[in-house]
């Protein structure tokens, strides 16, 4: 079925800049992520999972430009002992990079993998996207298995002793960057994955994550701070049973932010947290889109987002868990909160349960208040100035999200930066 | 010390009067009580000094040592050395006792222009007087008042009060909800604080309090104003004839 033209012009004005890298084993799945594609066209404002949501700047031709900031901290991670991957403007920097050999892991860099005839790479490689096309389409995701050609390919085979750590440099006020990763963690394994830094003027970046009976993921994320940025990025995630992944996204500034987080529980007792913490000032949009499929049993998942809006800021969240028939003992839970500081910003939240199985325990909820004029008064009582009184309980308000890190040696790190942004809106 | 005079508040949503010009003065060192019948205006009198929203001072003033209280912020009058114990302290979840004991005092002292206290002198402080209270290490961890029981919460406001050494403290009825030993807690707290530049202003419904902190005077408050002032045989003629008595002799 062609497409309208409403959807089909746009889509092919964005592939016009765009050239399908050829040959080696990735090609069969890039042609059918471009078939997939043009079948889907891009999101449109039209589209009911983008009402609330604007795509078009991330699917116009070119890119807005975003100017690079400067960094007036110390850099998010720094002090943490961990392998660092750099991209500049997406483009992998082999120097500002360590040597990529750590026990327990394999890694290569996606451009060389394109070279080659065979890898392990291609099971996993627009497979676990494609999965996550239906019940909803995620074309942006698509576009990413198409023509994204860096990113790493990350094979977890044992317990790694530190974090890989990637970063994402901006360098180029106009750069326009796809990134594609894929890991594949092993049974029994377990890694820690890291990713800061503000990428490009606009990123769209997917990564597929493939966690083998009873392996561990942990994956802790700070999106970097330049305040005219966007970015979409998708997180496909498959796993068996006795498995544990548990992600954390932390965005401070953006202009547009859409984070997807597509996760399938197929082996039983498996384990999958996502969850997020976003503060955001004036022009400043976050969209946290979280799909979570429980397909086995005694599974458990939970979603804790939190944002903290001032100054006419959008948060955004829209979050499903669905109960496959027979996904039978599924506890489910999942929370969406703001904390507005004026009355100037919004936060538009869609909670979703669809559940075909009978014995489940799932629960949601989502709120949206102001700072607790009784808390502030008591504080301020005790003499906390005012601003420092409302500081205080914004980063109560964030600590629920936050507490879902597991190492508390990150979560500090995190927290660090929240502080800062709060102090420099004092 | 605090020098109240002829105070007028009503609230600021309804027009609703109810503090009907209220003259107190306490002098430094001594221990005032104010005892009165529920809904007298003992609790937003308290308020008031403390610098809550939502009252509407519409005539007289209330200083300390001085100072116009009614134009500060809360913050500043707590700087001053104003220091209210509430009657219903606040939970605040996601917030450590610690944390927010240390950021207190550090702000008193920096808005007063002293240096912060170090770490180290400050865990000696906060673990010597919650000691005195008997409020363990786990009480200090937890978010301030979440979880707590009535007596823990009323001991954690004396412990802030410990802590933060204000001039002027006003307690609003921090014996009720304690058990005899608590309230033995509380007062030798309160009592280890008299001295003679501290003022204390006691709201309690009952004598049993006024005999572990002894009063130096008694005042009976109703419908929004001091009826009567007396020393502390005030308070037992409370307690054995109820508020009947002091009533109808006003009247
Ligand atoms: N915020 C408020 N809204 C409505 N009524 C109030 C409010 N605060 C106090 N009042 C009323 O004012 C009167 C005095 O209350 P309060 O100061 O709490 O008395 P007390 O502490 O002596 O029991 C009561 O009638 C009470 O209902
Ligand atoms: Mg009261």
């Amino acid at each position: 079925m062609a497409l309208p033209d409403l959807k089909q012009d746009p889509t092919e004005a964005r592939l016009a800049r765009l050239t399908l890298p050829e040959g080696g084993c990735l090609a069969p799945a890039r042609q059918e992520a471009l078939a997939r594609l043009r079948a889907m066209g891009l999101p449109q404002r039209r589209d009911e999972y983008w009402k609330f949501t604007r795509p078009d700047a991330l699917i116009q031709p070119d890119p807005i430009p975003a100017s690079v900031g400067v960094l007036d901290e110390t850099p998010i991670f720094d002090a943490i002992d961990r392998l660092k991957i750099v991209f500049v403007d997406g483009v992998f920097d082999p120097e500002a990079s360590d040597d990529l050999t750590l026990e327990g892991v394999q890694i290569d860099r996606i451009a060389d993998i394109c070279g080659k005839d065979i890898h392990w790479t291609k099971d996993i490689f627009g497979v676990l996207e494609a999965r996550g096309q239906t019940p909803v389409a995620r074309p942006l995701a698509a576009l990413s298995t198409a023509f994204a050609t860096d990113g790493v390919a990350i094979h977890v085979t044992g317990k790694p002793a530190k974090p890989i750590s990637l970063i994402y440099r901006h360098e180029n006020e106009t750069s326009d960057v796809l990134l594609h990763h894929v890991i594949r963690v092993d049974p029994g394994a377990v890694a820690t994955i890291l990713e800061n830094g503000p990428a490009a003027a606009r990123l769209n970046k997917v990564t597929e994550i493939d966690i083998a009976d009873g392996g561990t993921l942990h994956h802790v994320r700070a999106q970097g701070r330049d305040h005219e940025r966007r970015a979409a990025t998708h997180m496909f995630t498959r796993m068996g049973e006795g498995s544990v992944y548990k992600s954390f996204t932390l965005t401070v500034n953006g202009v547009l932010t859409r984070n997807e987080q597509v996760v399938e529980l197929t082996g039983d007792n498996a384990i999958a947290h996502v969850a997020g913490a976003c503060v955001g000032d004036g022009d400043f949009h976050h969209d946290d889109t979280v799909f979570i499929t429980h397909d086995a049993q005694n599974c458990e998942s939970r979603q804790v987002f939190k944002k903290v809006l001032r100054n006419g800021a959008v948060g955004v969240f829209q979050g499903k868990i669905l109960v496959k028939p027979g996904a039978q003992k599924t506890d489910g839970y999942q929370i969406s909160q703001s904390l507005m500081l004026d009355d100037d910003s919004q936060f538009l939240a869609k909670p979703e349960l669809e559940i075909y199985a009978d014995d489940v325990a799932c629960s949601h909820g989502s709120t949206s208040g102001a700072i607790d004029e009784e808390g502030l008064f008591y504080l301020r009582s005790r003499g906390v100035p005012k601003g420092e009184a409302t500081d205080l309980l914004t980063q109560a308000f964030l600590a629920e999200a936050l507490d879902e890190i597991e190492d508390k040696t990150l979560s500090e790190d995190l927290l660090e930066r929240l502080r800062g942004w709060l102090t420099r809106r004092r | 010390m605090l020098e109240i005079k002829n105070l007028h508040v009503q609230l600021k949503e309804e027009d609703k009067q109810i503090l009907k010009g209220v003259d107190l003065t306490v002098e430094p060192g001594k221990v005032h009580a104010i005892m009165g019948p529920n809904g007298s205006g003992k609790s937003t009198l308290s308020y008031v000094l403390a610098g809550r929203e939502g009252y509407e001072v519409t005539e007289g003033s209330a200083t300390l040592n001085g100072v116009s209280l009614l134009d500060m912020e809360p913050e500043a009058r707590a700087a001053a050395g104003l220091f209210l114990a509430f009657q219903y302290p606040v939970e605040i979840p996601g917030v450590g006792n610690m944390t927010f004991l240390r950021t207190a005092v550090n702000a008193q002292r920096k808005a007063r222009g002293e240096d912060e206290m170090s770490a180290t002198d400050f865990l000696k402080l906060v673990r010597e007087r919650a000691k005195a209270l008997k409020i363990d290490a786990d009480m200090l961890k937890r978010p301030v008042n979440v979880g707590f029981s009535g007596g823990e919460k009323k001991r954690n406001e004396i412990l802030q009060m410990a802590m933060l050494e204000p001039k002027m403290c006003i307690l609003d009825e921090t014996d009720s909800g304690l058990d005899v030993d608590a309230m033995k807690l509380v007062a030798d707290g309160v009592n280890a604080l008299r001295d003679e530049g501290r003022g204390f202003l006691v709201i309690t419904h009952y004598q049993r309090l006024l005999d572990h902190i002894k009063p130096d005077v008694v005042h009976i408050m109703a419908a929004g104003r001091i009826i009567k002032t007396g020393g502390p045989e005030l308070a037992l003629e409370v307690e054995t004839n109820g508020y009947a008595d002091i009533l109808n002799e006003v009247a």
